[in-house]
């Protein structure tokens, strides 16, 4: 595989090997000295075209962990401002010798476009548009199975996919404008767990009926079932905020609230792709309770990108030399 | 009323002779040579006696019929001449077999004075295919205030559009079409409510859904068709509507002719041809309005053309350079180029693919669309232009195409008269070919060539 755009491009297998090998990187995060000279001499580039906290830094902390020099542009001071398309933009990045480039934009399909500009490099998906956020997706898949894993009293890396068989994934909110609701939709659904959308009709996308899930308007009706409830934020800027009538009637069907805590089965977990707006979307008691794993997310969202950039950059035939394995 | 006839159409001087070729007349097709004399049809038949001097052109094993008529051109001729100008549109048009093409104008300025359409009719009038013009319903197609509809009108504009977008405000498009049949002009509508469709770019179901982009329903389109219907209903108008894309619209319209509305329909050879699920790809070259859709749609569309709902073939011709084809899906503009494969796309998909005859197919590419222009022999024929879309007969203006039905050639955009390549059709094998285009007994396209 050469690029990340989508949870497509690695299928049940691809996306248990990234998860397999995250859990080796998150083995050097638990240690003093992090870093590891996996991508000595690699350079990879950020290219945010859309604000970003949490993806950006994970993707070059991730990088700079594997010794990889990171070349970081910022659109705000960049030639996008003076009106260079997108295209020249990666062709310029390209001459300049690096082998990856991490590409948030507000269009869909913009990386998948980039792969084809582009020749011997690297694309990585970080978001795009309402499309996908793989990246998301995989470590949200990652820290779920972690936390089912601890549960079972079972190291991750022994479980595949099998702990996801069966389970019942009801991923709630914005689902519509969600690029995270389709990576984690095709990730969960690739791994075997049964995946429920859950929305207010005008939030849901207009035709799932490919797409293998269930679709239902009724959060209530689905905690007591559910093993994890993935709580999405409502996407107002791009523009969902009409979708509804009202913030305050989408939150009172649609929030996590701490009733709806109560609520969910022993052992069920809630997780956010971030980011969170208390008392919003999900409560502040929600947010802070040992079932949310909101920054388990986070933490894992580094060794979850070291995977994907390892094993797109070196085919994963290099080993794990000095990982720890 | 008065059209202000500026004849400036010379006839072609040198005599042409089309040898060989199975002619479409009013009996039919019959295997005939075709004799034109000073731009006129002068004799159809075999042995005829052939004037020393006159050029002979092969037509053996072709199909001789009447140039093809096109509702739908954007020759980008003012304003984005980068993309095309209407000297190459008019050479592409040729290429494709046509003898006459209407102009939108969504230009820049838009066509919405004399001054500016008089100006795309002169270079028109010595291009190689005869150009009329569609001016805009609204000035500056702003959905606002009437263009001079009645001026335009003296210059022979038989088609008032604002094409590119659809008159929002139902009390305008009410007074505009009002006004239209006053004039005796047709109001032709391209079928989009703007709030529906929320600034969708693909069409809204499956696809839009997987691949994360806007989308705008059918309704959106659809709509606007059942509005101007039920306008052109009550006010006994001339109703022309532009480039249908769904089931509803073809349902829609198949019910107000039987009810005697006085509607004509057309369509576009990637809407009977393509679906959405291309645009897997996000390559900006399959973005067009309307936008592709999913096959029940294109089905709709192929009935449409099969039962007469739908009266004719256009292009929607839209030229685009290639740097603004190469952004971002969403941000790149709507179109694709049609002229220089639309006989072809007929042919596969009517033709060979639904059972259309060869003889229907000349009524979907010439006469319909010649009688809805205006271009043919009863109609105002703006600006002097000929008539077009006639069966072959003596005493008619050779405005001719003749096909090829069983050559095959495979789309080479960049080989496009087209100053742009965006066709979304790129390495497709394609079925049939123009092998001449005979314009006023000119042979502007020999054996696949412009000669001008």
């Amino acid at each position: 595989m050469k690029n990340l755009l989508s949870i497509h491009d690695l299928g049940k297998a691809g996306i248990i090997d990234v998860m397999n090998v995250a859990e080796s990187f998150a083995e050097v995060e638990r240690r003093t000295m992090k870093k590891v000279p996996a991508l000595k001499g690699k350079v990879v580039a950020t290219l945010f075209f859309e604000e970003s906290t949490r993806t950006r830094l994970s993707f070059e902390t991730a990088a700079k962990r594997l010794s990889a020099d990171v070349l970081s542009l910022s659109v705000a001071s960049s030639s996008v401002k003076k009106g260079e398309s997108l295209k020249d933009t990666l062709k310029t990045i390209e001459s300049l010798g690096i082998d990856a480039v991490i590409i948030r934009h507000r269009s869909s399909g913009a990386p998948l476009q980039a792969s084809r500009w582009l020749d011997d490099i690297a694309v990585i998906n970080a978001g795009d548009g309402w499309h996908e956020h793989p990246s998301q997706g995989l470590l949200d898949a990652f820290t779920v199975r972690q936390a089912w894993a601890e549960d079972a009293g079972v190291k991750p890396i022994d479980t595949g996919a099998e702990l996801f068989a069966g389970k019942r994934i009801v991923i709630v909110g914005d689902i519509a404008h969600s690029r995270v609701a389709r990576s984690e939709t095709l990730a969960y659904k690739a791994l075997g767990a049964d995946v429920v959308l859950c929305a207010p009709q005008t939030l849901l996308p207009s035709d799932t009926s490919s797409w293998g899930v269930e679709v239902t308007h009724d959060l209530d009706a689905e905690l007591e079932q559910a093993d994890l409830i993935s709580v999405l934020r409502l996407q107002a800027e791009r523009g969902s905020g009409e979708c509804v009538p009202s913030l305050r009637e989408f939150n009172a069907d649609f929030a996590m609230t701490t009733t709806r805590l109560r609520a969910l089965k022993p052992g069920a977990r809630v997780t956010h792709p971030g980011p969170m707006v208390r008392g919003v979307e999900i409560a502040s008691e929600v947010a802070d309770d040992p079932r949310c794993l909101v920054t388990t997310q986070v933490t894992n969202g580094v060794a979850v990108r070291m995977a994907v950039l390892y094993l797109l950059l070196t085919g994963g035939n290099q080993g794990l030399e000095g990982v720890g394995q | 009323m008065t059209i202000i006839q500026t004849a400036r159409y010379g006839m072609a001087q040198e005599a042409l002779a089309i040898v060989g070729g199975n002619v479409l007349t009013q009996t039919g097709l019959i295997r005939a040579d075709v004799m034109v004399e000073e731009g006129i049809v002068t004799a159809i038949g075999l042995d005829l006696d052939l004037p020393v001097a006159a050029k002979v052109i092969n037509a053996a094993g072709c199909v001789v019929g009447p140039g093809f008529v096109d509702l739908h051109t954007h020759l980008r001729e003012p304003g984005k001449e980068q993309a095309e100008t209407i000297a190459t549109g008019a050479r592409a048009a040729a290429l494709g077999g046509y003898t006459a093409v209407v102009a939108m104008p969504n230009t820049d300025p838009v066509l919405d004075s004399a001054f500016v359409v008089r100006a795309v009719l002169d270079l028109g009038a010595v291009s190689t295919c005869e150009v009329a013009v569609a001016g805009a319903i609204t000035v500056g197609r702003q959905g606002e205030a009437l263009s001079p509809i009645a001026e335009l009108a003296k210059l022979g504009v038989q088609l008032f559009t604002d094409d590119g977008s659809g008159v929002q405000h139902g009390g305008v498009a009410r007074r505009a079409l009002d006004y239209c049949r006053g004039l005796g002009v047709t109001y032709a509508e391209h079928c989009e409510d703007n709030a529906i469709a929320a600034g969708g770019v693909v069409h809204e179901g499956e696809w839009s859904a997987k691949l994360g982009l806007p989308g705008q329903p059918a309704s959106a389109e659809e709509a606007m068709v059942a509005r101007d219907l039920l306008l052109a209903r009550e006010l006994g108008a001339r109703l022309h509507l532009l480039h249908l894309s769904t089931q509803g619209s073809v349902d829609l319209v198949r019910q107000a002719k039987a009810a005697g509305i006085k509607v004509t329909a057309e369509a576009a050879p990637h809407h009977f041809t393509l679906t959405d699920a291309t645009l897997q790809s996000y390559d900006a070259v399959f973005k067009v309005n309307p936008p592709l859709r999913p096959d029940h749609h294109v089905q709709a569309i192929i009935q449409g053309f099969l039962d007469g709902t739908i009266d004719a073939v256009a292009t929607d011709h839209a030229p685009h350079t290639k740097e603004t084809k190469d952004l971002p899906f969403d941000e790149a503009p709507p179109g694709m180029l049609g002229l220089e494969t639309a006989f072809s796309l007929t042919y596969e998909r009517l033709v060979l693919g639904a059972k259309m005859s060869i003889e229907q197919l000349f009524q979907v590419m010439s006469t319909n669309p010649a009688r809805i222009a205006g271009l043919d022999r009863s109609g105002a024929r703006p600006y002097g232009h000929t008539p077009h879309g006639e069966l072959v007969a003596v005493g008619n203006v050779a405005n001719l195409v003749v096909v090829d039905l069983d050559a095959t050639w495979t789309v080479d955009g960049s080989s496009f008269a087209s100053l742009a390549a965006n066709t979304p059709y790129e390495g497709r094998v394609m079925h049939g070919a123009i092998r001449h285009t005979v314009l006023r007994g000119e042979p502007v396209v020999l054996e696949g060539v412009a000669t001008r």
